[in-house]
């Protein structure tokens, strides 16, 4: 352990992932030099994954308060009161690096380590989540496949349902894939856990699995780029066991009212390490642990191994002096151990222990609040041409409906069904509206509670332009939860980036959380939980496009008075809200027909976004709708043969007119933001229009509900059986094509 | 009525399936936990699904050996009525109390979805109220719900009329296109001999609320409640065989 004073090889930096000047700052705050152990400790929680040093000047921009946040940023996961004396309990986070290189299993111990941030708030996890984004198939079918497969090993053996998420395909993701799960809980807001070990002398246990030599340097690995060394790093990646897990689910459901817990905290990334120096960080305390009380699943291991372990289905409860049979008990009737491993103190050291000697000791704020903030050159991209003349581009397309059957059964727009009816989606007797339309919503059940559930993103809008693609994906993520008729109340986001050292890339993180942070109070939303994940580039697909993705929870007091995305029975108008006008940059049109990624995304106004939202919300309120659907990538025409497959139901409509002699193609598949896809009974249509006025948002009547084809006279006419075949059919096809 | 509803390590259908049963008049759910013998006076038993002890080595094979296993075992020979459905049908079939067995889906993948079948006995304990021919939907979600038999057995299940549900198209059609995951005569679900066992893939708890999209489970849950006390057998009298002509 000892090392010539002063001086330390790049060799062993590199190892940790410390920089030569974080290391000098170390040396100055600690009396001494580290030794290894402590070197190695230090290096994953500063690293970017733990410490956020390179992403947490920014992240203070994002609203984190308001008046139903119950917890926000820095526990193990957000919470927001949602009525009835409930706390709903959320956080997303990312996999992407494990998931690059094993994605099963990479994927599968993402859900299971988001599952367990729910679990340590003392909440049952009641749904799951995921967005994924892939290279284009079938060069990534591996990736898929994988990732799919683990999302589902994990969420369906636990027993929890996965509800909902999004799937993309772009050449950016082909070597780096992105794996983001957001886990959903409640719990009684009384009963709400916050993970501080508090009360020297308080005793910590670690229950749950043996520690073994897997996952060590995890959280280092997720701070470097993907590299053809990367699969070396397998070992970084962890090896997930559900049925482990479920029996902890179960018996820290058990845990609830007894008054000897103090608190319940998760080992995630980093392991024992951060768990124990985050949960005494809070409180402002230290602790004392003996690694060699830590139950092993293999012999041999040094404290070092054992503190940088990032072994699955672990959990570490602080509990009273004398609680500890008491707590131990209910982990036994699961066959679950639980060792006292150490000890809450009042030194604010965390101070390692094999056996009676001294292998580490460091100040827990060093640990948690020591790494210096990074604050990289920031330097905008070269600006994108901005507006697309689309005449002197692109030749209006003569055969609209074939566009449509086209778009429809592209990889990014066709059916997700073949994903879903791969994950359960309905255990837990809460599933009201299943994956598929724009918000999933699941109840609470014994109350009227429903919670409309969501997970967004569009990297396409943020490479072209990271600050109003950022808003946009909060602004749809906001349109999903209000097309169920429920009210957006909290956010979670993971900004998914490439490497933030070169300053094209701290330009577009900054211009995004800028441009979360702005939408987010303009709609009033607290972020109160998060995760950032950064270094996404491969040798394959260099960087990844900026993604911000934004999980949302809202709230409707009675889930009877739902709404859903499909046309509900003939006669019924269609109605499109809100303006549309040629925003044609980015979109999927663009992109499958043309092959274009360019222009500026789509315009958005927050004012005009607030007040479409405020049409929707009293629509429904006052019961004027019968169905309701953003309008989103593919423009309106893709959103109105959803609205007619989901309801399997056509639609018949005058010819269309492009308003302001917008090209019919723009006025089909245009990208504008703020608009809805809406049904109503026909002699809602006075109420509607006066609402309509005084919110200040375009009404417009589309056609009427009804017949087997979707049809603008003398321009489209397409039969829902060819759309079905083309949407219900695309995943497959795009996953096949290499046959052809 | 009581219902004592298994929980093994893993199972996740418990909670469903007692919330499911507080909606029905005249039933009463307690959990009976796998280290336990004690089936509490139960007079119908429900093995639930999940992935019981992890359905390592196979689908409820370590479930089979578990204490409260030996009761349910012995509480069927004794008539009383047992109803496994998804893990509890793998968790039944292992312990040998029905025949077959259920291996990976056909087309290798975890499959959860409404889903169509038919039944074909409306004389069970299980069914009465139900018409033979009659088309059910409910949800499935299992990675191994394929049914599989020797020959022999399989046409033993035929000609006594054991098959109970079978996977089908909403219009009542049983052929290939309508079987979700392979199994051998789109068998669904079956009984024993005796007629007081049944085994199915689907899952009744999940459909017995309109909110969840179908009411089609609680129809399963009222005919075992109007099965007649006397043939139920609980209090371990040697109930006439039931249903099985």
């Amino acid at each position: 352990m000892s090392r010539t004073a002063g001086f330390i090889s790049s060799w062993e930096l590199r190892e940790v992932a410390l920089s030569r000047a974080e290391y000098e700052l170390i040396l100055k705050r600690l009396a001494q030099e580290p030794n290894q152990l402590e070197l190695g400790m230090l290096g994953v929680l500063w690293s970017e994954h733990c410490s956020y040093k390179t992403s947490k000047p920014l992240l203070r921009r994002l609203p984190g308060r308001g008046r139903q946040v119950l917890q926000g940023p820095g526990e193990n996961a957000g919470a927001v009161d949602v009525g009835g004396g409930w706390a709903c309990v959320f956080k997303v986070e990312s996999h992407n690096h494990p998931s690059a290189i094993e994605p099963y299993q990479g994927a599968a111990t993402g859900v299971g380590g988001i599952l367990r941030d729910v679990m340590a708030m003392g909440a049952r996890p009641l749904a799951l989540l995921d967005s994924l984004r892939f290279g284009p198939l079938p060069e990534s079918r591996p990736h898929f496949e994988g990732v799919v497969a683990g999302i589902g090993g994990y969420g369906n053996c636990m027993g929890i349902p996965t509800v909902g998420g999004e799937i993309y395909f772009d050449e950016c993701y082909a070597g780096n894939p992105l794996v983001n799960a957001m886990c959903v809980g409640v719990v009684r807001s009384k009963e709400l856990m916050l993970a501080r070990a508090e009360g020297t002398g308080s005793r910590l246990l670690l229950v749950g699995a043996r520690t073994g030599r897997d996952g060590i340097h995890g959280a280092s690995f997720a701070s470097l780029e993907l590299d053809g060394d990367s699969d070396e790093r397998r070992p970084a990646v962890q090896v997930g066991n559900p049925f482990l897990e479920k029996c902890l689910l179960e018996a820290c459901q058990e845990l609830r009212g007894l008054g000897e817990v103090v608190a319940v905290q998760d080992l995630g990334a980093a392991g024992l390490t951060s768990s124990v120096a985050e949960c005494a960080g809070r409180a402002k305390a230290g602790a004392r642990i003996d690694v060699t009380r830590v139950p092993r699943r293999e012999t041999g291991m040094s404290p070092y191994e054992v503190m940088l372990s990032e072994s699955q289905e672990r959990m570490l409860i602080v509990v009273r002096p004398g609680g500890e049979a008491r707590v131990a008990k209910v982990f036994a009737k699961w066959d679950l151990e639980a060792a006292v491993i150490g000890e809450v103190t009042d030194d604010g050291q965390l101070t390692v222990t094999e056996g009676d000697s001294v292998v580490a000791r460091l100040p827990v704020q060093l640990l948690t609040e020591g790494a210096p903030e990074r604050n990289p050159r920031s330097q905008p991209r070269a600006q994108q041409a901005t507006i697309l003349n689309l005449d002197r581009l692109l030749s209006e397309p003569e055969d609209l409906g074939g566009v449509l059957v086209k778009l429809l059964g592209s990889p990014n727009l066709c059916s997700r069904l073949p994903v879903h009816r791969r994950y359960d989606t309905m255990n837990g007797a809460a599933t009201i509206i299943p994956p598929g339309g724009d918000a999933a919503m699941v109840r609470l059940n014994g109350t009227q509670i429903g919670l409309a559930l969501t997970l967004d993103g569009n990297g396409r809008y943020c490479q072209l332009d990271p600050f109003t693609g950022a808003q946009i994906a909060v602004c749809e993520a906001a349109r999903n939860i209000v097309a169920t008729g429920a009210v957006p109340i909290g956010v979670t986001d993971c900004l998914n980036f490439a490497n933030p050292d070169r300053p094209e890339v701290y330009w577009e993180l900054e211009q995004a959380v800028a441009g979360i942070a702005e939408a987010c109070a303009s709609l009033e939303l607290p972020v109160v939980s998060g995760n950032v994940s950064l270094y996404n580039e491969s040798e394959q697909g260099g960087a990844i496009q900026p993604t911000p993705v934004i999980g949302m929870v809202g709230v409707i007091s009675d889930y009877r008075r739902r709404l859903t995305a499909g046309l509900r029975q003939a006669g019924d108008f269609v109605l499109l809200i809100g303006q549309t006008r040629s925003d044609i940059g980015g979109s999927e049109y663009m992109k499958v027909m043309f092959g274009q990624v360019s222009g500026s995304p789509p315009a958005l106004d927050l004012a005009r976004e607030q007040a479409v939202q405020g049409f929707i919300r009293e629509a429904h309120e006052t019961e004027l709708l019968y169905s309701a659907h953003d309008v989103a990538e593919g423009g309106m025409l893709v959103a109105l043969a959803e609205s007619c497959l989901l309801g399997d139901l056509g639609v018949r409509c005058p010819a269309l007119v492009g308003d302001g002699g917008l090209r019919l193609d723009v006025a089909c598949f245009s990208e504008s933001q703020s608009r809805f896809l809406i049904s109503a009974p026909p002699r809602a249509m006075p109420n509607l229009q006066t609402l309509a006025r005084s919110h200040r948002v375009e009404i417009t009547l589309l056609g009427l509900a009804g017949g087997s084809e979707l049809e603008f006279e003398g321009q489209i006419r397409v039969s829902l059986s060819e759309l079905r075949k083309a949407w219900a059919g695309g995943l497959e096809k795009a996953l096949q094509s290499t046959r052809e | 009525m009581r219902f004592g509803v298994v929980v093994f390590p893993g199972t996740w259908s418990d909670r469903d399936m007692r919330l499911a049963l507080s909606g029905v008049e005249g039933a009463e759910a307690i959990p009976l936990w796998h280290k336990e013998r004690d089936l509490q006076g139960a007079d119908c038993v429900i093995l639930p699904g999940g992935f019981s002890y992890g359905d390592y080595l196979r689908t409820g094979a370590i479930a089979r050996f578990s204490p409260v296993l030996e009761s349910v075992v012995e509480f069927a020979a004794q008539g009383g009525l047992v109803l496994g459905s998804c893990n509890g049908f793998q968790v039944l079939c292992e312990a040998g109390l029905l025949p077959g067995a259920l291996v990976r889906n056909a087309n290798l993948e975890f499959r959860c979805q409404w889903q169509h079948m038919v039944c074909e006995r409306g004389d069970t304990p299980f069914t009465h109220g139900i018409h033979t021919g009659q088309v059910l939907r409910m949800p499935i979600s299992h990675g191994e719900g394929n049914y599989v038999a020797d020959p022999a057995t399989l046409s033993r299940l035929e000609q006594n009329r054991q098959v109970v549900f079978r996977y089908c198209d909403s219009g009542g059609l049983v052929d290939a296109e309508a079987n979700p995951n392979g199994s051998q005569h789109n068998i669904a679900g079956i009984v024993n001999e005796r007629g007081n066992v049944l085994g199915m893939m689907p899952h009744p708890e999940r459909c017995a609320d309109a909110d969840l999209g179908g009411l089609d489970g609680l129809r399963l849950f009222e005919a075992i409640l109007r099965t007649p006390a006397g043939a139920r057998g609980a209090a371990g009298s040697s109930a006439a065989p039931l249903g099985v002509a």
